[in-house]
């Protein structure tokens, strides 16, 4: 948004004004839900999870109060860029739009801290049963906060960037306000192909810190049954945890020992080195990463195609069949970022706070808490739907509304 | 520290309490406003409400916030308890939130907006009514951790006649301080005149709910009159509140809207005052005698030095910010040509 708002202020053509208006409408639709949907998690936390909340709250709630901060700035600039047209100086209006953009980013980071802290718990002692020695500033700096919120972010940018640039995209294949759409979908696919070809390098950084610290988690993202040396990358396939194997898989011999620890010799420690109760959903989290990693290395593909059509074969970016796959890939990096999720949420199964607290033990003691947990998803997906819904009519006013190429008012 | 952290604490529920207030008052008011007049009242809500609407739920975030940090024992003791109201009030704050998007971008207009008004309208009397039901819970004596069965540990801990007069009365003084903010945005003379007349009707109501939250503490034994009036404090802000509100009328036909908003915010205060002194530092009226008190359920110093400092540092980044925003949106928008 702030990269068209920019183009509009530097090069004065009207077609960015307006697709920065547009736009500035889904960032106003996402943050009003996000703004709602968070004040609910934040009550959540306790309602569903008091005893987690109890130990962990005073340990990891300084990413949280920082994060409530970050928020806060956002939603204020958010009040000045969305109120603001023609009431500032461009670039302090610009400004805002670019805080609302950082603001929006820091709160990612500071959530995937606290995240991170119960994959990798640390700023406290654990003595007996009792929590002593609090450190909030060394609970928010862990060991997985980098590598986690640098996998995220990029994410982060991968997934709206792709799908923004699909729906633009499908809206060129249909020939309608072809001008706008044209300029929307080349900022939307520079972010989302940048970010797809960095986002591999991510994924290294966070494998080789996973299998540092969370070598169950590991071994159940690959279904790794067997501790051995020079140990294979598995690809697809379907874990039998009956029999301990992987079947109808491709395994590249020595691979996951290198991906893990930079050595294709070394040792990758398999399933079997955990006590059974300490095992993680294997087939969950198994297909979870290979569609997370599948759905990343197709991104990338595309990626790597729009950068040969913009600096080598021009001919290729007018094409209809680039477009088509960029249509394709529209829902493409957000079912990869959910899969990433559920990899690293359910990996860390049976635990909450990684080898202190079973998730079993955090829950709240109010009988038909189920019904609560019903209500809730249900709640979250009428959001979704409604979300959805909002965005679709608005991009089917963008003829009326925005397209400074089919009516000639003055702007 | 500690007391820093209380301070930010109870600030930010007053600030929720006003301008959240405020924003579900005007949802309350468009309830009570003849057809003919919904739509020039909606109009200058929302000329006034909209930059700063999303800021609103911040306050209500920073007191979770500083709750599950600072104080993990009370935010847990609530959460488990008065799972069911906190519930109706969050399912409250989605449809809200939800209604209120849907009225402000949506593309298209169509009959969808009534859909959406009705929803918006319902959801801005049900949020502060459990808002009101929840605070009075907390001081009701009636959480009973040693509760046995189902109902007595979740239903009853919350639902009486006194959480109950509670919540209406927040509901009146939602609808009383949007009517009070909403004078100042009035285009002309006539809708001055009205939402004047509003006002008026509304301080009376609310003195009426004040009365049957009086009459109810009575019914359930809560010695709601002696915790105002059994210290000095409690009864000074009681006395400055009654005192403003005869200033109140006093100014109210003369066109003083900024006075009017003053004076309305300090009473609201005043009775927040009142209500939460005489108590401190306990914060959560247990069933039996124990309490939870804030400064005996802190957590570690290192935790609310840490904490302390984050929102200093938060509100030295804010207030300006949020200030500024405020003022820039107070200028009359009809000044700027609309884009």
């Amino acid at each position: 948004m702030s990269t068209a708002h920019y183009l509009w202020i530097k090069k004065k053509e009207a077609v960015y004004l307006d697709v920065t208006k547009a736009w500035s409408k889904g960032v106003a639709i996402f943050f009003a839900t996000g703004a709602v949907s968070g004040t609910v998690l934040s009550f959540e936390l306790g309602l569903l999870w008091p005893r987690f909340m109890e130990h962990a709250g005073p340990i990891f709630g300084m990413p949280f109060s920082l994060e409530g901060t970050a928020f806060f700035i956002e939603a204020i600039a958010l009040g000045f860029y969305l109120y603001g047209w023609n009431r500032f100086h461009p670039w302090f209006h610009w400004l805002t739009g670019v805080v609302v953009g950082i603001t929006g980013l820091l709160s990612g980071i500071l959530v995937v801290a606290a995240n991170s802290w119960m994959n990798s718990p640390s700023g406290f002692d654990f003595v007996n049963g009792q929590y002593l020695n609090i450190d909030p500033m060394k609970a928010m700096f862990n060991a997985a906060w980098f590598s986690q919120a640098l996998h995220m972010c990029v994410a982060a940018f991968v997934s709206t960037g792709f799908a923004v640039a699909g729906v633009h995209a499908l809206m060129i294949l249909k020939g309608k306000n072809v001008n706008f759409h044209s300029k929307a979908f080349r900022i939307a696919a520079i972010f989302a192909t940048v970010a797809a070809c960095l986002q591999p390098l991510s994924g290294d950084i966070s494998a080789k810190d996973v299998a540092k610290r969370q070598p169950a988690k590991l071994a159940a993202m690959e279904a790794h049954f067997h501790t051995e040396k020079g140990a294979p990358l598995i690809v697809g396939g379907i874990p039998d945890t009956a029999t301990q194997t992987v079947n109808y898989a491709l395994k590249i011999p020595k691979l996951l020992s290198f991906m893990a620890t930079n050595d294709f010799n070394a040792e990758v420690k398999g399933l079997d080195s955990f006590p059974k109760i300490d095992h993680p959903p294997i087939l969950v989290t198994h297909f979870a990463f290979q569609i997370m990693v599948g759905l990343g290395m197709a991104m990338l593909g595309l990626a790597l195609l729009y950068f040969i059509a913009l600096f080598k074969k021009k001919s290729w970016s007018e094409s209809r069949w680039l477009l088509k796959l960029f249509v394709i890939a529209t829902p493409l990096g957000y079912l990869a970022l959910e899969a990433g999720w559920t990899v690293t949420e359910v990996g860390r199964q049976p635990w909450i706070i990684y080898g202190v607290m079973r998730t079993a033990d955090a829950v709240t003691p109010m009988p038909g808490i189920a019904y609560s947990f019903y209500l809730f998803t249900a709640v979250y997906i009428s959001l979704a739907v409604i979300v959805s819904f909002l965005l679709f009519r608005q991009i089917k006013m963008v003829n009326t509304l925005y397209d400074s190429s089919t009516d000639h008012k003055t702007r | 520290m500690v007391y820093v952290v209380i301070i930010f604490l109870w600030t930010a529920i007053l600030l929720y309490l006003l301008l959240g207030g405020a924003d579900f008052g005007a949802g309350i008011i468009e309830l009570f406003t003849s057809r003919a007049n919904r739509h020039r009242t909606r109009k200058n809500m929302y000329e006034a409400i909209g930059p700063v609407w999303e800021a609103n739920h911040m306050w209500l975030i920073i007191v979770i916030v500083i709750l599950f940090v600072g104080f993990p024992k009370i935010y847990t003791t609530v959460s488990i308890y008065l799972h069911i109201p906190l519930v109706c009030m969050l399912l409250g704050i989605i449809a809200r939130g939800t209604a209120f998007v849907f009225r402000n971008y949506d593309a298209v207009k169509d009959d969808m907006q009534k859909v959406y008004t009705r929803i918006f309208i319902l959801s801005s009397v049900l949020t502060p009514f459990f808002l009101g039901i929840i605070a009075a819970s907390v001081v009701s004596s009636r959480i009973d951790l040693q509760a046995g069965d189902f109902f007595s540990a979740y239903i009853l801990s919350w639902l009486n006649f006194f959480t109950v007069a509670v919540g209406i009365f927040t509901v009146t003084i939602c609808a009383y301080l949007a009517a009070v903010f909403i004078i100042g945005q009035a285009d002309d003379e006539a809708d001055r005149k009205r939402f004047t007349r509003k006002a008026t009707y509304l301080i009376f109501v609310v003195m009426g709910a004040g009365a049957l939250v009086f009459i109810a503490a009575w019914i359930e034994n809560i010695p709601l009159l002696y915790w105002i009036f059994s210290d000095v404090p409690g009864i000074i802000a009681i006395i400055l509140a009654t005192i403003s509100l005869i200033i109140m009328f006093y100014f109210l036909n003369r066109n003083k809207p900024v006075m009017l908003r003053i004076l309305a915010g300090f009473q609201v205060s005043m009775i927040l005052f009142a209500a939460t002194y005489s108590h401190f530092p306990d914060i959560v009226l247990l069933k039996g005698g124990q309490n939870l008190s804030l400064l005996e359920n802190q957590g570690e110093a290192k935790t609310m030095e840490a904490l302390g400092y984050a929102l200093l540092i938060g509100s030295v980044f804010i207030l300006p910010a949020l200030g500024y925003l405020i003022y820039s949106f107070q200028k009359k928008t009809d000044e700027i040509a609309d884009h």
